[in-house]
């Protein structure tokens, strides 16, 4: 018998614009320690179908069908009866760590309770427990994170810690809704270690929801695709991935970018556009205590580049490596108040950092940005005609009404929208649309550079293949200047002439994209590699994995920017430490000093 | 989301697509489609022009004392015969024998006049200051909220009769009077608020857009925070009202023979077992007023958010 069996589960939602079927009859059995991988893109169902198991469906949804634990018919069971599974026997795992976990309790207290609240056990030997499980879950100085709250962890530790409440009861089942989606490939690799050792060790029956085939490849037994509520393709996983049956599997293996892909730069490099030149980036952190300093917290700590018009620098690294933090110094972003951009950013030869407020407003025009979150990045109030206008609007002005308003709509037709949404909100658009609008807004002043910070990062795979080789037109066709700031190296790839690995604030190897990725020196960027999924069983299987280990520094910490260099430090927080140098290893591939 | 319920709207996008809207133009479309907030403008006009003409419609001044006729009940009343004597009177007379239904008008006067202006001023000073000292933030932040601060500790009475001396008792001082103390409260709402919609990515793209500080507080801030203050406004609004009648019953508001709402539901209160009419009517006025204030409220909060939609 199954451990947990779904028959025919119909999901349907009641919304104002009528009734959505989310979910259309799906039948699927989980067996005791294996894992499910359910893979689909965003509107596919894949997460309501769980949540509805779980009896976790928003109050307007409607189920039907059969769920079965271990043979008990969960579906119509009332509240109280269903918490004796939920949250013990079955658990769940969210995408959003941040969300998931209240704000205003400790991250001990949360762990505990969720053990307390199945059990009766004593305080201590709760907290004892819920300390055991964050060791085991590799949060690195366990007894001092417990009374941390969640806001001050990583995303990375956050979901360390929904891993480690999920998991303290003991449960037979975990769903993890996409549990790595908003994390960063190293650390990403390093939850699905955990995951992966649940499974192995406690023989925990796992189903991994999730829209990327290479987090499935490698963790899965049996897989299923789904699209529009529907299973499309089922199967263990060597089938599935080998040999697909369906068009839309073999669509979406195709979309994923891998590093194995040709690549095809449309450009080559011409004039000099930017010069950066040791660029850093202080933020005053307030210590703990009413008298505590405020230490200093390097974002950025002496980066430089350069970038010529046509060129493509992409920029790599995980979160908090200062890749959106040196974008937004290059930008002229950062506000005086919060940050201290110190060093040159010449553009054209003309020193921003020096310029005045006006000088680098009229200096806009030339460069943009693109956001990460679409959606987040086009204010809800505003029609999108009229955010893709603002640009034009105040780096151009003194344009007639109607020269605007073409422009506009003769950009949204390049950008493959329909000129007729001009009047349309960013909620009423998908993702995908929504980030073709963001580049509409960056490219109709006619830039000569453009930022794509983590631009694809929140987009499906197939929409992410399309923005992609959109933005690659967009660079054909006007020789513009790419920074392509993503934590995925795959797709920087795709696009980049040159690449430059991020750690902690530094550069820790830049060469050209194919001398890196053929041949990378510093032990940073051979585990960022070596922690890029594949959608390819076999291969994610047999890979050896360089895991990055050890505690994951504090960037406040100084000691942390010589993770690589342990030979130079000096074992004193506060110390002034030793700085590594680039070493030019071959011609223009600088890899920083490393043991 | 589903697309099956813009279809509906499709005809109407063909037709428009190729002007450029504004969320203001859209709000106010929104606004004229929400029946209650239609309904309570028509009410609230209706009062307002009543307001304003009040002596075309009753031939009886609103301070004519009548002797003969203290205390009447409405006219149309069954019972105290005594009073049609002296003509029709809608509403009743009061303990002076003065025309309620006037004074009513006369009262609303007042006390519209009072609620809208200084809710107004409140607003706009209220909103700027707090999305600007919410977007600058820092330094000036500080300043200007401890600003704030020193204002919100003066005790209010103390800082009315100040006025009041200095000034010589005056109408406008208490539009003054009252104005000077509800911003305070808009300021660190909006300031609030704006500290969260500044953290967004829509602002930062607005700045590598080019976009001035003074463009972004007003063309992406102030829309942003438009709900909690315009909620803050329908409440603001009875407030004040209340307020000027407090100021009143102190005698430093509306001095007879001149009244306002809120001195003659004060005043009715006090004879409501004996005339319930000094009460109802000028309640009656004022809740209607209010109820309207509030969907009008609703209405455009609703109509400000595009999502909402």
């Amino acid at each position: 018998m199954a451990l947990l069996e779904i028959r025919d589960l119909d999901v349907r939602f009641s919304t104002r614009d009528g009734e959505v079927h989310a979910v259309k009859g799906v039948s699927l059995d989980i067996h005791e320690g294996t894992c499910l991988g359910v893979v689909g893109e965003s509107g596919s169902g894949k997460s309501q179908l769980f949540l509805a198991a779980m009896g976790l469906l928003a109050a307007n949804g409607k189920v039907s069908g059969s769920v079965r634990y271990r043979g008990k018919e969960l579906l119509g069971l009332p509240a109280q009866e269903l918490n004796q599974f939920r949250g013990s026997k079955v658990t769940m795992i969210f995408q959003d760590p941040l969300t998931s976990l209240t704000p205003h309790m400790t991250v001990g207290a949360q762990i505990v309770e969720a053990l307390t609240s199945h059990r009766k056990m004593p305080r201590e030997e709760a907290r004892a427990r819920a300390r055991e499980m964050l060791d085991y879950v590799r949060i690195p100085e366990a007894a001092r994170r417990m009374k941390q709250y969640p806001h001050e962890l990583s995303g990375g530790m956050r979901q360390r810690v929904m891993i480690a409440m999920a998991t303290i009861a003991g449960p037979d089942l975990v769903i993890a809704d996409e549990p790595t989606t908003a994390l960063d490939v190293t650390v990403q690799a390093q939850i699905l270690e955990i995951l992966r050792a649940l499974k192995i060790e406690k023989r925990t029956a796992l189903a991994l929801i999730s829209h990327d085939m290479g987090v499935i490849a490698g963790n899965a037994d049996q897989v299923m695709v789904m699209r529009h509520g529907e299973v499309v393709e089922r199967g263990t996983v060597e089938s599935v991935f080998h040999a697909p049956e369906q068009d839309y599997t073999k669509m979406l293996l195709a979309s994923m970018p891998r590093l194995s892909d040709p690549v095809h730069l449309a450009t080559r490099p011409g004039e000099m556009l930017l010069e950066v030149k040791d660029v850093r980036v202080t933020f005053p952190v307030k210590g703990d205590g009413f008298f505590a300093k405020t230490r200093a917290l390097r974002a950025v700590d002496g980066v430089s580049f350069t970038l010529r018009a046509g060129e493509t620098l992409g920029v790599v690294g995980e979160s908090g490596c200062g890749k959106s933090t040196l974008a937004r110094a290059v930008m002229q972003l950062i506000p005086p108040s919060a940050g201290h951009p110190k060093g040159e950013v010449l553009w054209l030869g003309r020193d921003l950092t020096r310029a005045r407020q006006n000088d680098i407003r009229a200096a806009r025009k030339d460069f943009q940005i693109v956001f990460q979150d679409p959606l987040a990045s086009l204010d809800p109030r505003m029609p999108i005609g009229v955010s893709i206008a603002e640009p034009l609007k105040t780096l151009e002005p003194g344009r007639a009404r109607t020269e605007v308003r073409d422009r506009v709509r003769k950009m949204m037709a390049h950008v493959g929208l329909d000129p007729q949404w001009i009047n349309r909100y960013p909620h009423e658009l998908s993702g995908g649309q929504n980030q073709r609008v963001g580049i509409a807004r960056a490219m109709i002043v006619r830039p000569k550079m453009v930022i794509c910070d983590e631009a694809v990062s929140a987009l499906d795979v197939s929409i992410q293949a399309q923005i992609v080789a959109l933005i690659k037109s967009l660079q054909a066709e006007t020789g513009l200047a790419l920074i392509f700031i993503s934590h995925d190296l795959a797709v920087v790839r795709q696009l980049s002439h040159r690449v430059m690995v991020l750690y902690l604030g530094r550069v820790v190897e830049t060469a050209d994209a194919a001398a890196l990725y053929a041949d990378p020196r510093h032990p940073y960027t051979r585990a960022l590699l070596s922690a890029v999924p594949t959608p390819d069983p076999d291969v994610e299987r047999g890979k050896t994995r360089t895991l990055l280990t050890g505690d994951l520094p504090s960037p406040l910490d100084s000691r942390a920017q010589l993770t690589f260099l342990k030979s130079r430090r000096i074992d004193d927080p506060d110390a002034m430490q030793y700085r590594p140098k680039l070493i030019e290893v071959a011609q223009g591939h600088f890899v920083a000093e490393h043991d | 989301m589903s697309w099956a319920g813009h279809s509906g709207r499709k005809a109407e996008t063909l037709e428009r697509a190729f002007v450029g809207r504004s969320l203001w133009a859209d709000a106010r479309a929104r606004l004229f489609r929400n029946r209650a907030a239609v309904a309570s403008m028509i009410v609230l006009a209706i009062i307002t022009l009543m307001a304003i003409f009040a002596p075309l419609f009753s031939h009886y001044a609103y301070d004519a004392v009548d002797y003969d006729l203290v205390t009447c009940a409405p006219s149309w009343w069954p019972g105290d015969a005594a009073c049609f004597a002296g003509g029709t009177h809608w509403f009743g007379t009061d303990a002076v024998g003065r025309d309620l239904f006037v004074r009513v008008l006369y009262g609303a006067r007042v006390s519209l006049a009072v609620g809208v202006v200084a809710t107004l001023v409140s607003l706009v000073i209220g909103v700027l200051y707090g999305a600007t000292a919410g977007y600058l933030g820092g330094r000036v932040d500080a300043l200007m909220m401890r600003a704030v601060d020193i204002l919100y500790s003066l005790p209010f009475i103390f800082f009315v009769i100040i006025l009041m001396v200095m000034f010589d008792r005056n109408f406008i001082l208490l539009f003054v009077a009252i104005g000077a103390v509800v911003w305070l409260t808009m300021a660190r709402i909006v300031r609030g608020q704006t500290l969260s919609a500044k953290q967004k990515e829509y602002i930062e793209a607005a700045r590598a857009a080019g976009v001035s500080p003074f463009g972004i507080i007003v063309r992406h801030i102030i829309p942003n925070v438009v709900g909690p203050v315009v909620v803050y406004v329908t409440l603001t609004v009875p407030d004040v009202i209340l307020t000027e009648s407090f100021l009143s019953f102190l005698g430093l508001g509306i001095q007879e023979p001149l009244t306002s709402w809120g001195v003659l539901i004060s005043d009715g209160a006090n004879t409501m077992e004996s005339a319930p009419w000094l009460l109802v009517f000028p309640a009656l006025f004022m809740a209607v007023t209010l109820f309207c204030f509030n969907f009008i409220g609703d209405g455009l909060r609703d109509a400000l958010d595009p999502k909402d939609y």
